[in-house]
């Protein structure tokens, strides 16, 4: 397969890095810190926090700026000349990404493990597809045909953050407004969310199996349109 | 048998015409020079023939795959070695060579055993396991040349791959070009360097403001300039030199002819008559620069 030697180089290039790593881990563990100092919340509500912003974090932290950084480095033409399609090239690059992501979940996992908490194993399959899904979103991010990286974080950056403050991970979704259960619901991460806190034993606000369905069908979009705008992105980078 | 046909290629790039119907074809075992000045067309036909840009209209072909329609199948005949590109700094040569073969879908066995033949051959197999970062820039084009032979090519498209090399670098990539060639392979070869063109190509085609100007050998390119002999004189002072296929190159004059006895004969009554003082007198053949500059000035 050729997408997994796309993967292999970008593990070993982009993501086997320390900064990175540290970076991934450190991240949503500050911003669990951030909300949970002075407030007195359960337990399994910050942990199904942090493992939510851990899993997106981590998926959609190296993916967007793959595409700039080859385009700088001068690799990409090189890679374009062999003969695979952008199809690959995006399939190898969210494999990584997917990989990346589900390596870092571990962390809040054992936390959670090591704090008591049991976790239903649904979890699992939650974990793989939300990296899926926001692994697809990550390239989306990189579709913008530059080649400084900079210029994509700070796209990203303006996506990601306000994405976290929708998607329920520090309020309930059944506790916002009419307008805020709207806007959530415009989120993949409020998907993936909801059905963390089921596997830490907590209500769910959608049912489990609609909660899949909606969080696939977001990574369908995501890929699709990934391959679409990068199959015309990655040509303007040469 | 034709492996690389160009037809009627035309690209624009917003109002600009990069290219404005370039045809050509090149035969199975050639040595295919393509020369121009900068913003000629070169690598916008190069990157239309290694399947990388789709032309807004032509056809071109490679191993009689259109390169549109059957891109991966063009590409897995072919091997590229890109103007401007380089190796993953991080990964090490091995990585690389290795990252190229999984493209081209190699077995593993095959691809290391041609991998290490090619590192070998090309000086870099003791620093194989070393990262491309720390390679100097004869190195790193070695290790690329390396990469776009791993999958044994039956076409290889090589752009400027001796540009900036140190003498010994650029000797053992002009040999591996001869060697390629004596396989019955084909060699797409882009080169400012018009002695390496002159040296290594059986055909060169001359590209101006994308358009083909010529296609000839370089032997009969280099007759075309008005004569078969170049004579370089130089003068004390600064003169105006009135004769035929007469170039001004700052105090110095090359005139082509293709009688040098009659030739050095006016130079040197034009130097008695104007009393002016004659430097110096050469003779020689014309070059393929002649050929080049002379054919595009034809051009304007």
């Amino acid at each position: 397969m050729k997408c997994l030697a796309i993967a292999k180089k970008d593990i070993v290039m982009y993501y086997l890095k320390g900064p990175v790593v540290i970076f991934g881990i450190l991240l949503p563990l500050f911003l669990f810190l951030a909300f949970w100092i002075g407030r007195n919340l359960p337990l399994n509500f910050l942990i199904a926090g942090l493992i939510s912003m851990t899993v997106f974090f981590a998926s959609t932290s190296v993916s967007p700026v793959i595409a700039p950084w080859e385009g700088q480095m001068r690799t990409l033409e090189r890679l374009l000349t062999c003969p695979i399609s952008t199809t690959t090239i995006v399939f190898g690059d969210i494999l990584a990404s997917i990989t990346f992501g589900i390596g870092i979940s571990i962390v809040p996992l054992l936390l959670a493990l090591g704090f008591g908490l049991m976790l239903n194993p649904v979890i699992i399959p939650a974990i793989i597809l939300a990296a899926f899904c926001f692994s697809c979103l990550g390239l989306l991010f990189s579709a913008y045909p530059t080649n400084l990286p900079s210029t994509i974080m700070m796209i990203s950056s303006l996506i990601r953050f306000p994405l976290i403050f929708i998607s329920g991970i520090f309020i309930p979704i059944q506790e916002l407004p009419a307008w805020g259960k709207t806007i959530s619901m415009l989120s993949p991460l409020t998907y993936f969310t909801d059905i963390v806190r089921v596997s830490l034993g907590m209500s769910s606000f959608l049912p489990l199996y609609l909660d899949f369905i909606i969080l696939a069908g977001f990574s369908i979009g995501f890929l699709a349109l990934a391959i679409k705008l990068h199959e015309h992105a990655l040509l303007r980078r040469l | 048998m034709i492996v690389i046909e160009a037809e009627g290629l035309k690209k624009n790039f917003g109002n600009v015409k990069a290219l404005r119907g370039i045809s050509f074809e090149v035969k199975r075992g050639e040595i295919f020079g393509f020369l121009g000045p900068n913003g000629a067309g070169k690598t916008t036909t190069v990157r239309i023939l290694t399947c990388i840009l789709k032309p807004d209209s032509g056809k071109a072909r490679i191993n009689g795959y259109d390169v549109v329609r059957d891109t991966l199948k063009a590409k897995q005949s072919i091997g590229v070695l890109p103007e401007v590109s380089n190796a993953y700094p991080d990964l090490t040569a091995w990585q690389n060579i290795m990252l190229i073969a999984s493209l081209y879908g190699m077995r593993r066995s095959e691809a290391e055993a041609r991998a290490n033949e090619l590192l070998k051959e090309f000086g870099i197999h003791e620093r194989k396991d070393a990262k491309v970062r720390g390679f100097s820039k004869g190195m790193k084009q070695r290790l690329m040349l390396s990469m776009a032979l791993i999958s044994d090519p039956e076409i290889i498209f090589l752009d400027e791959p001796t540009s900036g090399l140190d003498v010994q670098s650029a000797r053992m990539i002009r040999e591996k070009i001869l060697e390629i060639a004596n396989e019955r392979k084909t060699v797409f070869l882009t080169s400012h360097n018009m002695d390496e063109v002159n040296l290594l190509c059986d055909r060169v085609a001359i590209v101006n403001k994308g358009k083909i100007v010529t296609i000839d050998t370089p032997e009969r390119l280099k007759s075309r300039v008005g004569g078969n002999v170049a004579i370089e004189v130089s003068f004390g002072d600064k003169v105006v030199l009135n004769l035929e296929n007469a170039e001004r190159f700052g105090n110095k004059y090359v005139i082509y002819t293709t009688n040098p006895y009659k030739t050095i004969c006016e130079v040197v009554d034009f130097a008695r008559k104007s009393g002016t003082k004659m430097i110096s007198i050469n003779t020689r053949t014309p070059t393929l620069e002649d050929a080049f500059l002379k054919l595009l000035e034809m051009e304007r």
